[in-house]
């Protein structure tokens, strides 16, 4: 058995050298049980290189990457082509490294939302199906420690949200640990308990409130980036009544929402330039 | 019951096509028919060095085979050539060294056609109990690392992540060819070979909705072929291993025609009506 107290993975200033180069380097990170780690960082910064690490498929050429014994890992890797050549159902593709009951399967499924597509064959699924029938298969498995590596990538936006519910409800039920690489920041952050902000090295690291303010962040993703960050924490803050006032987290209520609360910050509170600029032209026309 | 040449040669050829066609849907899967061939002309050097060194053929082959597989497995973790030139580079200079090894032994008189082609009207009840006591081995080891090694075809990756031993399972697999090289060589020849693999494989494709299920099919239509090729080698008198790769070919060319097509349809009508 798992012994709660450890961590399930843990790199200890590991770093990976290829033909010269160090693509990643003094990576800390641990990932414990009922945890939620998010890597963020821009493309080529390491992400799924620091993933890999923590999976043991790269050997850190320094420091030190420890995995629990006897951990059951689960691993949606970020982009796998299946050759045409391969007659593989969903259904067997679920059981690719496990045995798993029929039942089992059919329940994760349904819960990602592709009940129907269980004897389907695995190529003539769609970018978003078959993200879904890969986070189907590690669900099944029960892992103790689970990597997903973009997961939602294609799924349509309704889907992404449903499925970042789905991760996070995971987490609560197995209560595994789990290593999560996004680029859609503001859906991810709700459910993560620590964000870990990747360039080739840890820039900053912490909650997700701490990293969004970090200088570093900013300077690594942008002000925008940094905005819509505080969008996502903002979002629920206040919320529209019935009667057309404006309950705000405090419990105060007004009549409309203030400039600075959260989305309406954006849609409400300022003219967008192109917008103003097509209403003034066709002002002119009509003059 | 072995008495006749005949009897024997469809014994052997149906034991070889049962061990080769399994193996190769993985072939199939992996992308591998060019390191089949690269396998099967490094045969030919194997033989060479048999009658060189004065071993058993069979044995011979499987030590050149398995050396040639893991080198090249060596070569391309530290490849500074693509997978296909190191395939190339080692299929035909293995192949040229045989040929020249073998020519430099005047002393010993060879069927080089035999050895290219095949010769499996010649094989013996020796031959027969090591193409079955071989191949049966092969299957049993294939049985085991089945799961691990269709994991490792899928992605390597989520088979490395989840604790499946990719590498490992690769050289067994490896080996695997080298020993299923060595039995089948006699039948249809170092050139052919690769066909015994590939194209029963590839004929059950589309018949076939697991991996399990087109391994077994595959066996069946390798079968097929063998005992096919063998009396349209008798009836017309035409070169035994060709008529196989041939029977095999029109196998696969049936597969591909209206008939197969309706039949297909037909399961899948069965299968829509049921509960």
């Amino acid at each position: 058995m798992l012994n709660p107290s450890e961590p399930l993975v843990s790199l200890k200033n590991v770093g990976l050298e290829k033909s010269g180069r160090w693509l990643v380097r003094g990576i800390d990170l641990q990932v414990r049980s009922g945890e939620i780690v998010t890597l963020i960082g821009p493309n080529g910064s390491g992400k799924s290189t620091t993933a890999k690490l923590a999976l043991g498929i790269h050997q850190p050429d320094e420091g030190e990457a420890r995995r629990a014994s006897g951990l059951k890992v689960g691993y949606v890797p970020q982009k796998i082509s299946v050759d045409w050549t391969l007659p593989l159902t969903v259904e067997r593709f679920m059981r690719l490294t496990r045995r798993l009951s029929s039942a089992d399967i059919k329940q994760a499924l349904a819960a990602t939302g592709i009940a129907h597509l269980a004897s389907a064959e695995v190529r003539n699924l769609s970018g978003g199906e078959f993200q879904r029938a890969m986070l189907a298969r590690v669900i099944a498995a029960r892992p103790d420690f689970l990597v997903l590596d973009e997961p939602v990538q294609g799924v349509d936006f309704a889907g992404e949200i449903a499925l970042y519910e789905l991760i996070t409800k995971i987490r609560d039920d197995l209560s595994c640990g789990i290593l999560l690489i996004s680029h859609d920041l503001h859906v991810v952050m709700a459910a993560t308990d620590q964000v870990i902000c990747l360039n080739g090295h840890v820039c900053c690291k912490g909650s997700p409130d701490a990293v969004a303010e970090s200088a570093e962040y900013r300077n690594l993703f942008g002000d925008r980036a940094a905005a819509s960050l505080a969008i996502y924490q903002h979002n629920h803050d206040h919320t529209h009544l019935p009667d057309g006032s404006v309950r705000h987290a405090d419990g105060s209520v007004t009549d409309h929402c203030h400039a600075d609360d959260g989305h309406h910050h954006d849609d409400g509170g300022h003219e967008d330039p192109v917008g103003a600029a097509v209403r003034n032209r066709q002002e002119t026309d009509h003059v | 019951m072995f008495d006749d040449f005949f009897t024997r040669a469809i014994f052997a050829g149906v034991g070889v096509a049962l061990v080769a066609a399994p193996l190769g849907c993985f072939v199939v899967w992996r992308r591998l028919a060019y390191f089949g061939d690269t396998l099967s002309h490094a045969a030919l050097l194997g033989v060479a060095m048999a009658f060189l060194l004065e071993l058993n053929v069979t044995l011979s082959v499987f030590i050149v085979c398995g050396a040639v597989a893991l080198a090249l497995v060596f070569l391309q973790r530290n490849a500074t050539l693509s997978s296909d030139a190191l395939l190339g580079l080692l299929a035909h200079s293995s192949l040229a060294l045989g040929l020249v090894a073998l020519a430099f032994m005047t002393w010993i008189r060879i069927d080089l056609m035999g050895l290219l082609f095949g010769d499996i009207l010649a094989v013996s009840v020796a031959d027969i109990s090591v193409i079955y006591l071989g191949g049966a081995a092969v299957l049993a080891v294939l049985a085991l690392i089945w799961n691990p090694l269709f994991a490792a075809t899928v992605n390597h990756e989520i088979a490395e992540a989840e604790g499946q031993k990719p590498d490992r399972t690769n050289i067994i697999f490896m080996l695997l060819m080298a020993t299923v090289i060595a039995i089948s060589m006699k039948i249809v020849g170092v050139l052919l070979i690769t066909a015994l693999l590939i194209i029963p494989a590839a004929t059950a494709r589309r018949f076939a909705r697991g991996p399990e299920q087109m391994a077994i099919i595959a066996a069946l239509i390798g079968a097929a072929a063998v005992v096919g090729g063998l009396f349209g080698s008798l009836n017309w008198d035409t070169p035994s291993g060709p008529s196989i790769v041939v029977a095999a070919m029109v196998l696969f060319l049936l597969s591909l025609s209206p008939v197969a097509g309706l039949l297909l349809r037909n399961r899948a009508v069965l299968q829509g009506e049921k509960p």
